[in-house]
């Protein structure tokens, strides 16, 4: 435990070596500064790339400098105020943050949702949410939210699952992973791009990859393949109904499957690693199959984790917005989402009393998930124990 | 203790001047700028304009306003965004609004104006009166009170066509309706495709044949019918305008008069829609004269080249010819002085000749010297513009957001697909605010 | 304690953990002695052929994005990115085509990138060290509420982002904050979005660390914060690592809060360059495929490189469980 040795020196004796460290920051900072207003508005490489070193250092030396000296200050206190200042100064700024950021606002918003008007100032109680619950559009809303819930969960889920168990110790598994996980670093705005290219119809030079592939079928397919303007189907793949989602909302959902499914993978996988090799040895002596052995010991076993990217993904799905944007044709083909019909009513539409009713919903959509989660869990710690 | 206590106080100096830095940077650039100061009125002072006009076209009105900025020292920033009602709306609620915005919906403008968050330019309404022609001082008045001088404007009853292909099969410009459905359907029979139509936008995805929608208005119901249905003293489901969206339903709702279908309309963006004129994919494409742009650089336009634009016909010849159009608004929400300065310079015939010199501009301005303009195609809009019978704004900008940004667009895609015309508008009018 | 906190501990505990062992397959664990014993081995050649099929159907759109980035324009419009390999024309004019792209404001591609490194390292840096601190405290130091802090701050991972952003907006604007426009206001922003997720993963990490160390260190003198900066961060670094980059990832591929926090194009990131060209620019997919793909090297680097320096720590094999 050499850090700890290092650590109770450090505490005793530096202080004359922070003070020369103190004032070497001082000056040092003195010169970027010097050098950054030299530059002005410059356009340079130089100046560029300059410019954003000096943004970083003074962003990350400030929370550093912001945490030491409150820190140094709170050690001025006398006991029991010191601890208590301490405590303060550990934990004082992270709570500000979420109380400022997050609390606040979100009571702001759903005090919002009662009202009505461009200026959002005329009272309307919950006719905003009964308008929600009762128009034919909205509730169609509220089912394709259903269906991406549920699609993007269980598949993201099911490909993670199938993944971790197969690929556990095969040869080229790290690659096989990497390349599942690759969608996760692309960000939606680039995601939105690759797959309007894939559904691309132009119906003369056809370069979207799933027309190519579809009218390619049609030698085999019963029926007539024609090229398809795939994000503008609201039938189920031919099937017209008020419950199931329009293949346009399918061809979307997949598109956040590819993304997440990648983040499924790498948990489970993990968690099956840590999975006892002589509990699976003895299921085996006791003559289960490696099936067998899978779903009766493996997978109770990593119950916890699945549940936990279970609740992950339904959060994320329950978010999305920006694929809707990319994709969705400003939601005339009965494919819009919660999170985007908020922005659009809140930010286009001029109205933010029913934009801000929606978040309120999706608010409370999410809390039973992440309560159910954490019985669950507590529940299997204990069988557990 | 001493040194550490010394330690703490130096370091909360570090900090402190690190954060006066950090946040402070902003303002630096402007500070310097301030020192070159000289007998310039407004030395030193910055404004800043937000719009929905980016990439070339943002180069070329920076451009037309140097020689304002170099003798008034102003310093003008302009930032153009894609999503500019969105971010307009973030921005302004958020305490952080530009000095002036170019806005291209009154239906906007309105709503600001009644929320308090625009500042007046009722000195500019002498100016708009004597210069401009008519309708735009009503356009910008909102509840009696002159809020917002025109910047720019666009004509849409147009019809885009390639001279070379009308000429090479013996197609006569249309001036009827019918002579117009009658040359579809002749081109039909000579085996080519009439229309190119495309409607997609991203989430504006609707909004040109809402176009559609208001140029038939104006044609087949009048321009009063219009006035009516834009304002709500007519329902959006009026007979009247049940059958102006039928007569273009008869043309876009035509699977042998699209490119690629109806189906195709909707995924087919607007910024590609009309290219095929250029390769005989389709012959006619109706669009506002900014779809000028979208042409392949080094396309010639005009009676001559490559591509040019017919007057959308009116029901009958001798019928008044209306003009659909739109335009932006100098939208102020900051009462300073020197706002108040670029407000008006920007309404005046000056900056308007700077622009027009630049090209690829028109201005409702009537002052403005039309000489300046040196392409021939957009002589003949600005003349179109200045000359128009009636003009009328884009209707969809000046309905509740709701409608105009909303479900009017939606429910035109959703009934060029398939939905009946009654249904579409029944749904457009049960979603018009109750109020 | 709560319902949600001792389910919470294995939860944040498996998740942190679980992305270290991935990162580091051939970690020291995978080598003792029971583990290369093929005794566990689930897999099999139909599950083997299954893994590789998938692997493959989640390249090609991306790989399909890749190849047409460096087709020529005429050839991108007229045919599939499928028939390069029967005519393969390649060309560089795309990218170049995209940096030269100056979009509304006639700044270089250059400044977006910069900007959006401007954004990132802080926007990943401040939010992990805040949040440490904090899950410092949740776990080892004592006072009142501790744990119903905790559960607060759990319970507000659900909050929407669109939710705060304008009341966020209004108190940046409104005088009372400290910060006056520009990329800081995005950091701050993005610390307050991030702050839950961070804590509550960072907490049951630091929280499951050996409480004899900890103690120890005590006895021996040490303080708060001598043992969070030399003793707690160093055994954390896989899970801050783990963290770091899934916040790189969104910090990076962000739009929405740096459009709203950043005011204007002057700080604004390479993602709002590639939406405006994507509006601007129709459907020119040399130039969308070839700004996307710029836009995606530096997270693909970033996540390539830094799983080697996931290193787990000291004590990280025993906090499983």
């Amino acid at each position: 435990m050499s850090a700890i040795q290092s650590g109770g020196t450090a505490s005793i004796s530096t202080e004359r070596s922070k003070g020369t460290i103190a004032a070497a920051v001082v000056i040092g900072y003195g010169v970027l500064y010097g050098i950054r207003t030299l530059l002005g508005d410059g356009n340079g490489p130089f100046a560029q790339i300059f410019k954003t070193l000096y943004t970083v250092a003074v962003g990350v030396g400030f929370l550093v400098a912001f945490f030491g000296i409150l820190y140094a200050l709170a050690s001025q206190l006398k006991e029991p105020w010191r601890e208590r200042a301490r405590v303060a100064v550990f934990v004082g700024p992270a709570l500000i943050l979420l109380i400022g950021g997050l609390i606040v606002p979100s009571v702001l918003t759903a005090r919002l949702s009662l009202f009505t008007g461009s200026n959002t100032d005329k009272w309307y109680g919950l006719l905003n949410y009964k308008a929600m619950f009762t128009q034919r559009q909205n509730l169609l809303t509220l089912r394709n939210n259903v269906w991406w819930v549920i699609l993007v969960t269980g598949f993201s889920t099911i490909v993670g699952i199938t993944v971790a168990r197969f690929a556990d110790r095969m040869r080229g598994e790290p690659i096989a992973k990497a390349l599942l996980f690759l969608p996760m670093a692309i960000s939606m705005v680039g995601a939105g791009i690759i797959w309007r290219f894939v559904y691309a119809n132009n119906p003369s030079k056809q370069y979207g990859l799933l027309n190519w592939i579809w009218v390619g079928l049609d030698p085999i397919l019963p029926g007539k393949q024609e090229p398809h303007y795939w994000l503008q189907d609201t039938t189920f793949f031919g099937i017209k109904s008020d419950f199931l989602p329009g293949s346009n909302t399918v061809f979307m959902i997949i598109v956040l499957i590819w993304i997440q499914a990648g983040f499924a993978t790498v948990i489970i996988s993990a968690a099956i690693k840590g999975v006892p090799d002589d509990l699976v040895e003895a299921a085996r002596i006791d003559g289960a199959t490696d099936r067998q052995a899978f779903y009766k010991i493996v997978l109770p076993y990593v119950k916890t984790t699945v549940i936990t990217v279970v609740t992950t993904i339904t959060i994320a799905v329950l978010k999305v917005f920006d694929i809707v944007q990319a994709m969705g044709l400003g939601g005339a083909f009965e494919n819009n989402v919660l999170a985007n019909q908020m922005y659009t009513e809140s930010f286009t539409k001029q109205n933010e009393g029913y934009g801000s009713a929606v978040a309120v919903v999706l608010f409370i959509a999410v809390v039973p998930v992440v309560w159910v989660n954490a019985r669950n869990q507590k529940a299997m710690r204990e069988a557990r124990a | 203790m001493v040194n550490r206590r010394q330690l703490a106080v130096l370091a909360a100096a570090v900090s402190i001047s690190m954060l006066a830095v950090a946040c402070g940077s902003d303002s630096k650039s402007s500070d310097t700028a301030g020192t070159t100061g000289g007998d310039k009125p407004y030395a030193g002072k910055v404004v800043t304009i937000f719009s929905s006009i980016r990439d070339v076209e943002a180069t070329r009105l920076e451009t037309a306003w140097k020689p304002f900025e170099d003798a008034t020292g102003i310093d003008i920033q302009h930032e153009g965004s894609g999503a500019f009602e969105a971010d307009l709306k973030v921005r302004v609620d958020g305490g952080n609004s530009p000095d002036l915005a170019f806005i291209p919906q009154p239906g906007l403008l309105a709503t600001l104006a009644r929320d308090g968050k625009v500042t007046a330019l009722t000195d500019l309404k002498a100016d708009v009166e004597a210069n401009d022609i008519g309708g735009w001082v009503e356009l910008g008045t909102v509840d009696g009170k002159f809020y917002a001088p025109p910047f720019g404007a666009n004509i849409k009853s147009l019809v885009w066509y390639s001279p070379a292909a009308f000429k090479d099969k013996g197609y006569a410009i249309p001036t009827t309706w019918q002579e117009m459905l009658d040359l579809s359907q002749k081109i039909v029979d000579d085996g080519g495709v009439p229309w190119c139509v495309g409607a997609g936008s991203d989430q504006a995805t609707g909004w040109p044949l809402t176009d559609w929608v208001e140029d038939a208005v104006l044609r087949f119901a009048g321009a009063d019918v219009y006035d009516k249905w834009v304002s709500h003293a007519i329902p959006f489901n009026d007979p009247a305008i049940i059958d102006a969206i039928d007569q273009v339903g008869a043309i876009v709702k035509n699977d042998k008069f699209v490119l690629n279908g109806s189906k195709s309309i909707p995924s087919t963006t607007f910024q590609e829609a009309g290219l095929p004129i250029l390769d005989g994919g389709c012959y006619m494409h109706r669009q506002a004269n900014f779809y000028g742009n979208q042409f392949p650089e080094g396309t010639t336009k005009g009676p001559d080249g490559q591509v040019n634009a017919f007057y959308f016909p009116t029901v009958k010849a001798d019928d008044p010819k209306p003009m659909l159009g739109g335009g932006e608004f100098i939208t102020a929400f900051n009462d300073k002085p020197e706002v108040a300065a670029v407000a008006k310079y920007l309404t005046s015939a000056e900056y308007a000749n700077n622009r027009l010199a630049e090209g690829n501009w028109m201005t409702p301005n009537k002052k403005a010297d039309a000489s300046l303009v040196t392409d021939p195609l957009e002589k003949t809009f600005q003349d179109l513009l200045v000359g128009s019978d009636i003009f009328r704004f884009d209707g969809s900008d000046s309905m509740p957001s709701a409608v105009g940004n909303g479900t009017f667009w939606t429910e035109m895609v959703s009934w060029v697909t398939g939905k009946s015309t009654v249904d579409a508008a029944k749904a457009i009018e049960d979603s018009w605010p109750k109020s | 304690m709560s319902d949600v906190e001792p389910a919470a501990m294995t939860v944040g505990g498996t998740v942190a953990t679980a992305m270290v062992d991935d990162m580091q397959p051939r970690s020291p664990r995978d080598q003792t002695p029971t583990a290369t014993k093929v005794t566990k081995k689930l897999t099999s050649p139909f599950g083997r052929a299954m893994v590789w099929l998938l692997a493959l159907l989640w390249t090609v759109p991306t790989f399909g994005l890749f190849i047409t980035s460096f087709r020529p324009e005429v050839d991108i419009k007229t045919t599939g990115w499928w028939t390069f390999f029967s005519n393969p024309t390649v060309t560089l004019e795309n990218y170049k085509s995209v940096l030269d792209y100056t979009g509304g404001s006639g700044r270089p591609f250059s400044n977006y990138f910069w900007n959006s490194v401007a954004i990132t390292v802080p926007g990943a840096i401040i939010p992990i060290v805040v949040a440490a601190f904090a899950a410092y405290a949740l776990s080892w130091m004592k006072f009142p509420g501790r744990d119903a802090i905790f559960v607060g701050i759990v319970a507000l991972m659900v909050v929407p982002l669109q939710m705060c952003l304008i009341p966020l907006l209004q108190f940046f604007t409104s005088g009372f904050s400290p910060l006056s426009g520009g990329i800081p206001q995005i950091w701050v922003a993005h610390t307050i979005f991030a702050m839950p997720l961070a804590i509550f993963l960072l907490r049951n990490f630091i929280g499951s660390l050996p409480s004899e160390v900890i103690e120890a260190a005590r006895v021996d003198g040490a303080s708060h914060m001598t043992i969070f900066t030399k003793l707690v961060l160093p055994l954390s670094v896989p899970a801050i690592a783990s963290i770091a980059i899934f916040q790189f990832l969104w910090v990076w591929n962000d739009l929405l809060v740096a459009k709203v926090f950043g005011g204007g194009s002057k700080n604004a990131p390479m993602t709002s360059a590639l939406i405006d060209m994507v509006g601007t620019k129709g459907n020119d997919w040399q130039l969308l495929t070839a700004g996307a793909f710029i836009s995606m090297i530096v997270p693909l680097i970033v996540f390539l490189s830094l799983q080697r320096y996931f290193v787990r720590g000291l004590l990280a094999g025993s906090v499983k469980g």
